[in-house]
């Protein structure tokens, strides 16, 4: 293992370097909206806030200062979590994302885990017995679900369980339980109901990605040399499909997994509209339909910074599976 | 036909159905091997000397199959086999190695439990057993300090080392027949000979048969007992090693040894057979080397020749049978 | 030896539509039933959207030819239902199976557009960076991965928020079509650009490239008539998909009220229309161009899918 660091280093400093100029980007833009659309002290301390404060805050701004001034300001600000005041709630940016994120949070895990959890065995049991119907008829509703847009599943979901059968809520989490920052449905049956059809809804487009993913890989895997040589060497079915092709199916599968919690986050905006769901999402589409500047540039840099973030991770996780990689 | 044959093939036909029809890959194959003996099985890419050995293992790529014959290993006819049956006789009865080792070994799988997996699964041995046997093994085959490489991952070795790992995991189980396929051909020419005396060596020790597929002349003549020449499907002559390379019948083995180059000063132009090997869909009437050969009759156009048994020789060539008769 | 040919006894070369006849893509194409039938509807929605203006039954945008007491109905072969209106009306009397119709020319049209603009923008991106190598092709391919971290719907999303914000309302909703176009079409120009990157690099060290350097054919020659050719199976593999990924993009930005303007109404648009009022029990509304998407969507992934074996070189 302790050979590993080198390389390791070298690439994970690309990648360090990489994300940090996506974040250099993506705040340049926010910093952009936020000084030239509207009026960045009002963004900052909103309509409300009386005279005075707002002849001070012109001064701290330095409003006559050169551009990259400007942009130092509004970066110090943001590390310290200052956004602004949301034009259409009033409250600041900056808490009102915090107070949206455990509803998306919550969602996109369960999501996660239905998808990966269901995904992957079937995709596992039709790349291995692939000629069977079950493996058959898998692959023809997956196609299915690959051509059906997300919030077409939820609104059927509604029509035939909420106002066909009303078995369950049709919008919002139901009653959730707070303690200190966080919030959640778990703990009560609203809002286990509530998560039930936003869950499967948010799971279904990446549930299909990874049947196809796995299964074609795993056909892939079962069609190379070190598997016919192990056949060759007359080791048992059971530990060629689990010990020795799984591991190597998964290694891919493990990038796009991580990819898709990112693809999870963005695909939450379109569940939460459909089912009103108090997330990010649904902050963010009001926010556009509202052209609520504050909260659209914090969200664009809270954003950057979650996909950075999952792709540097991503990529490290790579690392340390393969060995090849690893060890060069 | 001996009953003390180790491995005996009888009119052996593999077929592959394509979207455009049936392809015929192997017609006729007939041929034994005798307990600790080499055969070698030479012939040109596509002829079919890998299929015949995948056809063994029962191995063969869907949609190949075997499409009649028989294969009979011992006492116990193999081909009619289930899979599962077949998986117990691979690995222990009949072994393999494959042309390319970096392919042939799993990458994510440490070296030392690629060999563990391999005897356990064939030997009723603890894990501390297995991994003191392959330790042994991994220096039976010339790994030099095999303890400090047993974690390695197959990457970590160069390309002959790879090899010796693969014939260690093949013998493991000390099967009584070695299906050989390319064992040499992607290792550097240097450590060739090395990789296939270690091959040999292995085999005389144990008595483990081989069947050597290659299309390297020069790797039959220092490793096999007897060889078989393959041309587009079908055996063309087996016989002895060094007869068959000294005094070569079949007009196609004659065209092959004419075109080995030689040590000797160059006297000429290095002799080469006219045309190409038919594909598998393009298979002439009568004799598959007819096109080529250069004193095809009449007979030769219209029907395929048998094999002919003369002199301790396996020939498939009518103006052979004729000459033959004549004389 | 071979028997020499008598040369009256050679056929004159058979035309270039012959040889595309008999090649293996028509073959293939003639062997596999799903491809007939997917690329039949697809020519068939097709067709519909070209002609959607005159074979409609009802001009759904002319406020005169609406009549209020025709609001609701359901389709013909239920209780209630009219001849007339064979997949039923909306709450304005409109008759679903026009505005369908002109729904899916929307659709298909931004779809096609996006789907060119970033075949366009993404194989002259790959050509360069795989033929000039170095800075440019460095920086070009760190911007794909850049942009690649991010998925697409979001980028497209984001653009379409953006210029929401950035131009003023009346600019907006006139460019609002070409706006949707714009932000798709970026959002899917790098696997375009990879591809043909790929290939590039691949062609630029084979020994006719060389040659044709070497007899002075000048470097966008060697590009259009050795490159582009050996691209063209692979990137008609990523547009096939990617139309089909394009619809779904915009019918998804269309209902979140980001897509294209109401005025021109896409089969997102009257999802969303129709999910409005869905607990009125009007599912028809919702359903009948939803059923009509995710029909469009599938035809042109089985054809894609299809497509995509054909040209696999692995299966050959």
């Amino acid at each position: 293992m302790g050979e590993l660091k080198l390389p390791m280093l070298r690439f994970l400093s690309t990648r360090l370097w990489n994300g940090a100029l996506v974040m250099l980007g993506v705040s340049f833009i926010s910093f952009l909206l936020f000084n030239f659309i509207g009026d960045p002290v009002n963004n900052l301390l909103g309509e409300t806030a009386t005279g005075a404060q707002k002849d001070a805050m012109r001064a701290a701004l330095g409003l006559d200062q050169p551009l990259l001034f400007r942009f130092y300001s509004y970066i110090s600000l943001a590390l310290q979590g200052e956004f602004g005041i949301s034009y259409r709630n009033l409250e600041p940016v900056g808490r009102l994302l915090m107070s949206r994120v455990p509803a998306t949070l919550e969602l996109s895990l369960c999501a996660a885990v239905l998808a990966l959890g269901v995904g992957i065995p079937m995709g596992v049991y039709a790349g291995i017995k692939r000629n069977s119907w079950l493996a058959q008829s898998m692959q023809v509703v997956s196609l299915i679900g690959v051509s059906i847009p997300s919030f077409l599943t939820g609104i059927i979901l509604i029509l035939i369980f909420s106002v066909e059968l009303n078995w369950l809520p049709a919008y919002g989490r139901g009653e959730v339980v707070k303690f200190s920052n966080w919030s959640t449905g778990l703990l009560t049956i609203t809002g286990l109901k509530s998560l039930v059809m936003p869950s499967i809804t948010l799971a279904l487009f990446q549930l299909t990605l990874f049947m196809r993913l796995v299964r074609s890989e795993m056909m892939e895997v079962l069609r190379t040399d070190y598997i016919k040589f192990a056949r060759a060497r007359g080791i048992r079915d059971r530990s060629i499909y689990f010990h020795h092709a799984l591991k190597n199916t998964l290694i891919p599968v493990i990038t796009v997994a991580g990819l898709q919690l990112g693809a999870l986050i963005a695909f939450s905006i379109i569940t939460e509209t459909v089912f009103q769901w108090p997330g990010l999402g649904l902050l963010i589409i009001q926010a556009i339909t509202f052209a609520d500047i504050p909260v659209i540039a914090a969200y664009l840099i809270l954003i950057a910074l979650l996909f950075v973030t999952i792709n540097a991770v991503v990529d490290m996780l790579y690392f340390w599976v393969d060995p090849r990689v690893r060890l060069g | 036909m001996t009953s003390q044959a180790l491995l005996r093939v009888q009119h052996l036909r593999v077929e592959i159905p394509t979207r455009r029809g049936v392809l015929l890959a192997l017609d006729d194959v007939s041929f034994t091997i005798a307990p600790g003996e080499i055969l070698g099985f030479v012939g040109e890419s596509g002829a079919g000397k890998s299929l015949t050995g995948m056809a063994i293992l029962g191995l063969l790529d869907p949609p190949g199959r075997v499409a009649s014959g028989e294969i009979w290993l011992g006492e116990r006819r193999i081909d009619t086999l289930s899979q599962r049956e077949m998986r117990l006789i691979r690995g222990k009865q009949i072994g393999a190695v494959f042309q390319d080792p970096l392919m042939s070994l799993n990458p994510l799988l440490q070296i030392g439990d690629q060999l563990i997996e391999s005897i356990r699964t064939h030997l009723p041995l603890t894990h501390e057993q297995a991994a003191a046997r392959a330790l042994a093994l991994m220096r039976s085959v010339g790994i030099p300090a095999p303890e400090a490489r047993f974690t390695a991952y197959p990457h970590q070795f160069s390309g002959g080392m790879r090899q010796r790992i693969v014939i260690a995991l093949a013998l493991c189980a000390q099967p009584e027949l070695i299906v050989a396929d390319e064992p040499t051909t992607a290792l550097d020419v240097s450590i060739q000979a090395q990789v296939l005396h270690l091959l040999k060596s292995q085999c005389r020790e144990q008595g483990t048969a081989m069947l050597l597929v290659t299309h390297d002349m020069g790797v039959i003549a220092e490793t096999a007992d007897r060889v078989a020449v393959m041309y587009a499907g079908r055996i063309v002559e087996i016989g002895p090693v060094a007869d068959v390379i000294k005094a070569p019948v079949h007009p196609y083995t004659r065209g092959l040894m004419g075109a080995i180059p030689s040590l000797a000063p160059v006297t000429g132009p290095l002799a080469q057979i006219d045309g190409a090997m038919p594909r598998l869909n393009a298979r002439p009437d009568g004799c598959a080397f007819h096109p080529r050969c250069p004193a095809a009759t009449a007979q030769c156009r219209a029907q395929s020749p048998g094999l002919e048994t003369r002199h301790g020789r396996q020939v498939a060539c009518w103006v052979h049978q004729a000459s033959q008769e004549a004389a | 030896m071979m028997d020499q040919t008598p040369a009256g006894l050679l056929a004159p070369a058979p035309s270039a539509w012959h040889r595309f006849l008999d090649s293996d893509f028509v073959y293939s194409f003639r062997q596999s039933p799903t491809a007939i039938v997917a690329a039949a509807v697809l020519l068939l929605f097709v067709l519909v959207a070209l002609l959607a203006p005159w074979i409609a039954p009802q001009n759904p945008f002319d406020p005169a030819a609406l009549e209020l007491i025709n609001s609701r109905i359901p389709p013909a072969w239920l209780e209630g239902g009219q001849a007339r209106f064979p997949l039923g009306t909306d709450g304005q009397g409109r008759d679903l199976l026009s505005v369908l119709m002109f729904g899916l020319r929307i659709s298909l049209l931004v779809s096609f557009c996006a789907t060119l603009f970033a075949l366009a923008v993404g194989v002259t991106l790959g050509l360069i960076s795989g033929s000039a190598g170095g800075r440019i092709d460095n920086l070009i391919m760190r911007l794909a991965d850049m942009q690649l971290s991010f998925p697409t719907i979001l980028v497209a999303l984001l653009i379409d928020g953006l210029s929401r914000a950035l131009l003023p309302r009346s600019v907006h909703e006139q460019l609002a079509l070409w706006v949707v176009v714009f932000a798709i079409g970026i959002s899917t120009w790098v696997q375009y650009a990879r591809t043909v990157r790929g290939a590039t690099l691949v062609e630029k060290t084979k020994d006719y490239v060389h040659a044709a350097r070497l007899i002075g054919m000048g470097p966008l020659r060697i590009l259009f008539k050795h490159v582009l050719p050996n691209v063209l199976g692979p990137v008609l593999v990523i547009a096939t998909l990617s139309l089909g990924l394009g619809i779904l993009t915009e019918a998804t930005l269309s209902f979140l009220g980001l897509g294209v303007p109401p005025t021109s109404p896409s089969l997102g648009t009257l999802i969303r229309i129709g999910n409005e009022v869905l607990f009125s029990g009007e599912w028809w509304v919702t359903v009948m161009p939803g059923a009509c998407l995710v029909v469009l969507v599938l035809a042109i992934n089985l054809l894609g899918d299809w497509l995509r074996d054909v040209f696999n070189p692995k299966l050959k």
